[in-house]
């Protein structure tokens, strides 16, 4: 076993160099990705390394990224595109939504897609507007579009490199607060599939569901939870879209309680199509129905109030009450 | 010659606003003059045998016939709407017979001469606004896109397939098509910022039809659109787009000039848009029927004719032949459209995505099951 302690960032850094070795076609475009190794040094050395033909510092237009990875992609490459910002992927959604997405389908199957737009995303980091959303949402709502969240070290790790290799298109959050988290990760272990959710904390009361930045959160609050006497297991999504659902239904068939937990605002976010979802498939188990913890439905906020609108641990343990008192 | 109307060649964006009048050179570049007249151009020559020139008016002629057939089909019913290219078929059949076999033309989705001198099948074409299927050739094999139809949005790609040849280190050239409306569009000025910064293999191919819809091309722009090329760094030229000959010289020349690693170029086809934007357009709301006989007059299948009758490149036993096959043509354009099947209904889910998720492949059964009830109460 080659196990290295690594950080998110670090991990996702390794994973994308081992996909560019693994496949001359990959190329990352971004800005600032080059000499400087990203804002958050996620292509750290990797232009020293490939070249600037295989990590292009490109002019500053999102749309311009998407829509020349389009090209690109069209021609047999596989781009992978750093939106700097979660909020700065919106000059860039009409190409997501009309193009990058549609373009498979349009085609009937001759032109895929290989496209891998990483975006950090979440708050927590303090920072001015547009650097702290949570988009999913809009991504997970439209055809053609895969969305994952790692949370991780080792899901970084092996998540980029499975969604590099993968034929569809792919949001790729990666929990921007979390990047300096640590854990090992095994480099010739078989990581699991991309698009499949984990118990990631074993409990008998209630279901808690969590992805990206929130998984932390939520571990925190079964922990806190255990104290109290209270058996929380704790699910990671891993993947928004396609949802990977059976084991959240399976767990919550024995808890009779689910806790949905996002940053994201709650009106038409993750949580309300996961509890549609659980509901319709769990009707008779469920003791309590499925509660949602999310962002409110505000512009994010200037930092100082920040922790006021992010959920918490105790946020998620108030509605573990709920659930549990209902 | 006609000249062309002075009032779009003075601009006044704003009226009332006090924009400057910009002095303009005349720097049409010509062939063929309206009349039917070959003449020089000190920059762009043309070497073209007769041949060649008959079956310019070929194409010229059989795509407008398409062009009318697909009208008519539309006024019946048939299809759901259609993008006439009336009054465009010099602009489209030059700059598609410009490109090399190997070279990559992504469209709007007015281009339906590029698309016939790409060899793509009328009725692929017809199938888009019939509702079938968003057109059904294959892309990179006829070195032709799929129609975009989000303006401008095909820029950008066109770019990033230019920057695929670089990699690939290919001696091929890329086309984009766009209107006069799209240069107003953010993306198009991207797309103009990257192929410049990156000297991809593109060129841009606008064809100034003088409308977006109804608004005329002073709303977009102050300048003559040609001349914003220079903004980007990278040439800009402007063609009669109603001169086949011209048209073909100074795509030819661009696209070579691509290939050899020289960069973008901007071509401002001007030409006219004959009829409305669509079949649901009213242009008479917009536009004075002046105008349009003016344009007439300049018709680009009309003016070619013209010469190739004066300098007996061509006789009547040619056009009368010409004219035989557009009626075959159209025939089978009216027939293949009558005959063409319906969509399976489940096709709608199957090709959403390279790989199929659960999620997706449990609606695709639920609605197969949905519909086969009714089958079973039906009997």
């Amino acid at each position: 076993m080659t196990a290295q302690t690594l950080t998110i960032g670090k991990a996702l850094n390794l994973g994308l160099r081992k996909a560019m070795e693994d496949d001359a076609k990959v190329v990352l475009m971004g800005e600032d990705i080059g000499k400087l190794g990203g804002v958050f040094r996620i292509t750290d050395g990797l232009q020293k390394d490939f070249g600037e033909a295989r990590v292009v510092d490109t002019p500053l237009a999102e749309a311009g990224i998407l829509g020349t990875a389009v090209g690109l992609a069209m021609r047999g490459y596989r781009p992978v595109c750093e939106i700097q910002f979660d909020g700065f992927v919106f000059p860039a959604y009409n190409q997501i939504v009309t193009q990058v997405a549609k373009m498979h389908a349009r085609s009937r199957g001759t032109l895929p897609m290989p496209i891998v737009i990483r975006i950090p995303f979440g708050g927590g980091i303090g920072a001015v507007e547009h650097h702290s959303e949570s988009p999913e949402a809009y991504f997970a709502h439209t055809a053609g579009l895969k969305v994952v969240a790692v949370s991780n070290p080792v899901d970084a790790y092996w998540g980029i490199q499975q969604a590099i290799a993968a034929p569809d298109p792919i949001v790729f959050l990666e929990p921007k607060r979390r990047y300096w988290e640590k854990a090992e990760v095994d480099v010739d272990a078989t990581p699991d599939p991309l698009f499949a959710s984990r118990v990631v904390r074993g409990g008998d009361d209630v279901t808690v569901l969590a992805y990206g930045p929130m998984v932390k959160t939520a571990l925190q609050a079964a922990e806190a939870a255990a104290e109290e006497g209270r058996s929380v297991e704790v699910v990671d999504l891993r993947t928004v879209s396609p949802l990977d659902l059976d084991p959240v239904y399976e767990s919550v068939r024995r808890t009779g309680r689910c806790v949905v937990v996002h940053e994201a605002p709650v009106t038409l976010g993750l949580g309300a199509e996961i509890a549609a979802r659980v509901t319709e498939t769990c009707f008779h188990s469920l003791e309590a129905p499925v509660l949602r913890v999310g962002g409110y439905d505000t512009p994010y906020p200037p930092s100082k109030l920040e922790e006021e609108y992010l959920p918490d641990l105790d946020r998620v343990l108030d509605a573990v009450d709920r659930a549990m008192e209902f | 010659m006609t000249a062309l109307p002075e009032t779009r060649e003075m601009v006044d964006p704003v009226p009332g606003a006090g924009a400057p009048h910009l002095p303009q050179r005349t720097q049409l570049v010509q062939l063929l003059t309206p009349e039917g007249d070959r003449v020089e151009h000190p920059e762009y020559s043309l070497e073209i045998s007769d041949e060649e020139l008959r079956g310019l008016y070929r194409d010229l002629a059989l795509v407008r016939r398409w062009d009318v057939e697909a009208t008519a089909l539309q006024r019946q019913g048939e299809l759901g709407i259609w993008a006439s290219l009336l009054g465009q078929e010099a602009a489209q059949i030059g700059a598609g017979r410009a490109m090399a076999e190997t070279d990559m033309a992504f469209p709007t989705y007015r281009e339906h001469g590029v698309a016939w001198a790409r060899g793509v099948d009328p009725l692929h074409v017809i199938s888009l606004f019939r509702g079938v299927d968003n057109g059904g050739w294959d892309p990179v094999a006829r070195g032709f896109n799929l129609y975009t139809v989000v303006i401008g949005a095909q820029t950008l790609h066109a770019t990033g397939y230019a920057m695929g040849v670089q990699r690939d280190g290919a001696e091929q050239a890329v086309l984009a098509f766009l209107g006069d409306g799209a240069t107003s569009q953010g993306e198009v000025n991207e797309a103009m910022i990257w192929a410049a910064s990156f000297s991809a293999p593109v060129v841009f191919f606008c064809q100034n039809n003088q409308y977006a819809i109804s608004v005329p091309l002073e709303r977009q722009s102050r300048v003559p659109l040609y001349q914003r090329a220079a903004g980007f760094g990278f040439p800009g030229v402007r063609v009669d787009g109603n001169d086949v000959l011209a048209v073909l010289a100074v795509t030819r020349q661009a696209l070579q000039a691509a290939r050899e690693g020289q960069g973008p170029t901007f071509i401002e086809a001007f030409t006219y848009r004959m009829g409305a934007h669509t079949t649901s357009d009213d242009p008479t709301r917009y536009r004075l029927a002046s105008e349009l006989e003016e344009w007439k007059l300049r018709d680009p299948i009309a003016r070619l004719k013209a010469h190739l009758s004066r300098s007996s490149i061509a006789d009547a036993a040619f056009f009368d032949s010409v004219e035989a096959e557009a009626d075959e043509l159209a025939a089978r354009i009216r027939s293949g459209t009558l005959e063409m099947p319906d969509p399976t209904p489940t096709s709608m889910f199957d090709s959403v995505y390279a790989e199929q998720t659960p999620q997706l492949a449990q609606q695709r059964a639920d609605f197969v099951a949905y519909r086969a009830s009714f089958e079973e109460d039906g009997e």
